[in-house]
């Protein structure tokens, strides 16, 4: 454990995961290996990035998500570690604005719950068979997802042009 | 299909266990926002039966800012204040995490002298933190004497900082491709006449502390938390080390000049309170150490590469970029589209948030004062919880 530098190269761990899963995809313009998931399948594949020999993506960084207000869509992000092989990923998937609705990671990683529990506060993404989503940071009555670029509220002042 | 959303008030009126004894009844008590153990306003509902914590509910947000939503109209120099006022005791390096980021993002070289001095910075300011933390941890398990040792190093390493950068607690130093202000010319002696008097102190907590019996049983065997446990409810820094893990980034991916010093990653061996406290005094001692490699050989040059004003354009993209602060992986995800000075979305992986729902699950089934042990083990920073 903590062994220092990656243990394989971007190349080879993106084979890895495609030949284990052929849906998943490169995503471009990322300073790591980035892959895109189509959101049915990404509970599977996380499954596996967590528990395969080689990949053991033991560590849950971060999860957030980023809104994309043309393309009328959230990709969310997933940063994932491994503390046995050293080696970094990002898990991305795509999800509709109207029903924006993940599958929840809880089962895999525990502290998804309060990831995914500010991701559901701050922009509003819904979690399946998520143990306990509620708000983390705002109050139960706040209206609205203030990190969604829509967000309106009274006090708010626009920046000069 | 399940998605239920749920409010923190069906948690709170939740029908409570019939008494489960005659002489017992449970009952939710309010510990906190302001709570001597909170450091700053964090609010957390304990489930008790008699004086037995059943089960903790955290409810962050008090001092919850929105920084991340207003990093979106800021440019990338503009966001260096902002994470100095998320973990204020480890300001430094949350700059250096933003700085990171940008700079291998937008291709911004940095020279010998900026990571060494980046470096010296990052591990005074550990002590700086853990000495403010051991003292705290005193005064939380009742030891007031310990506060005020601790904050004496804390205003001697203050100093310091205060000479070179011209602040004590927002430091605002680390750029994108420098450093804000050079050193002084009697920096390198000032720390130097500093460490053997630091070390003398670390000796000092050890008499003071460490070997008190009331201490040691309000630690040992107290919260235990296994490295596997550890690794899958995210935390990391001195929590996860405590628990036998040794993920360290200085060691793990080196950053700065931290592949040209030796030092050791401290682990624990049990999990529990007593291992949390000790990883980070012989933390203390290791940052001594690394401190004594660098301070003697500060190599010449510029100390930016990139002048103040210059506008910064990250590629399109992902861009991510961590470091080890006194708390564990603080990391800045940024999202540019390519064309803005501003990021599209930016997210910060702050330590402490998620260390900070171990206690949900290593709490229950202690009393309310292993409660204040196993908090103040953790060293929660509230304004890096709540962003």
């Amino acid at each position: 454990m903590g062994a220092k530098g990656q243990s394989m190269d971007t190349k080879s761990l993106l084979a890895l995961v495609v030949s284990l899963h052929p849906t998943v995809q490169r995503r471009a313009n990322a300073d790591r290996l980035a892959i895109v998931v189509p959101v049915d399948d990404l509970l599977e594949v996380m499954k596996t990035l967590r528990d395969h020999q080689e990949l053991k993506f033991d560590l849950f960084v971060a999860h957030t998500a980023i809104d994309q207000i043309e393309a009328n869509r959230f990709e969310l992000v997933y940063i994932l570690s491994s503390t046995m092989h050293g080696n970094n990923i990002y898990v991305t998937a795509y999800i509709g604005r109207e029903n924006p609705v993940a599958p929840s990671m809880v089962a895999l990683w525990p502290i998804a719950e309060w990831q995914e529990r500010e991701a559901y506060d701050l922009l509003g993404l819904l979690y399946d068979n998520h143990p306990d989503l509620r708000r983390v940071f705002l109050e139960d009555d706040w209206i609205g997802f203030p990190l969604r670029k829509d967000y309106r509220d009274p006090y708010m002042l626009d920046l000069p042009k | 299909m399940s998605v239920q959303v749920r409010t923190l008030d069906d948690l709170l009126h939740a029908p409570l266990d019939a008494d489960s004894e005659l002489t017992t009844q449970e009952y939710l008590v309010n510990m906190g926002p302001q709570h001597p153990i909170a450091h700053g306003s964090l609010r957390v509902v304990l489930r008790l039966d008699g004086e037995t914590v059943k089960h903790v509910i955290p409810v962050p947000g008090y001092v919850h800012r929105g920084v991340e939503k207003m990093c979106e109209h800021l440019t990338y120099r503009q966001i260096i204040p902002y994470t100095d006022r998320l973990d204020y005791l480890s300001a430094i390096m949350n700059n250096w995490a933003v700085a990171k980021t940008v700079e291998k993002a937008a291709n911004i070289p940095t020279n010998e002298r900026i990571d060494t001095i980046r470096t010296i910075m990052s591990e005074l300011q550990r002590l700086q933190s853990h000495a403010l933390w051991w003292g705290v941890t005193g005064m939380d398990l009742g030891a007031y004497t310990a506060f005020l040792y601790g904050f004496r190093e804390r205003e001697i390493i203050g100093e310091i900082f205060e000479e070179t950068i011209g602040a004590r607690l927002t430091m605002n130093y680390i750029q994108p491709g420098g450093l804000m202000y050079d050193i002084k010319p009697d920096f390198a002696q000032k720390v130097k006449n500093l460490l053997p008097y630091l070390k003398g102190c670390i000796e000092q907590y050890e008499t003071l502390l460490s070997g008190n019996v009331i201490f040691q049983e309000r630690l040992r065997n107290i919260g235990i938390l296994d490295g596997k446990h550890a690794i899958a409810l995210g935390c990391t820094g001195p929590v996860l080390r405590a628990s036998g893990v040794p993920y360290d980034l200085r060691a793990v991916e080196p950053y700065g000049v931290y592949d040209k010093v030796n030092f050791n990653v401290v682990v624990g061996e049990v999990g529990d309170c007593w291992d949390r406290y000790y990883v980070r005094l012989e933390e203390m001692r290791e940052s001594v150490r690394i401190v004594e490699q660098l301070i003697d050989n500060i190599p010449e040059g510029p100390h930016a590469t990139i002048r103040y004003n210059e506008e910064i354009i990250l590629p399109e993209g992902l861009h991510y970029g961590q470091v080890e602060t006194a708390r564990g992986v603080f990391g800045v995800f940024i999202a540019s589209d390519g064309k803005n000075k501003c990021p599209i979305r930016l997210h910060f992986r702050s330590p402490n948030f998620n260390n900070l729902w171990i206690v949900t699950a290593i709490a229950s089934g202690w009393r309310i004062a292993d409660f204040i042990s196993i908090q103040s083990s953790l060293d929660l920073v509230i304004p890096d919880i709540d962003r």
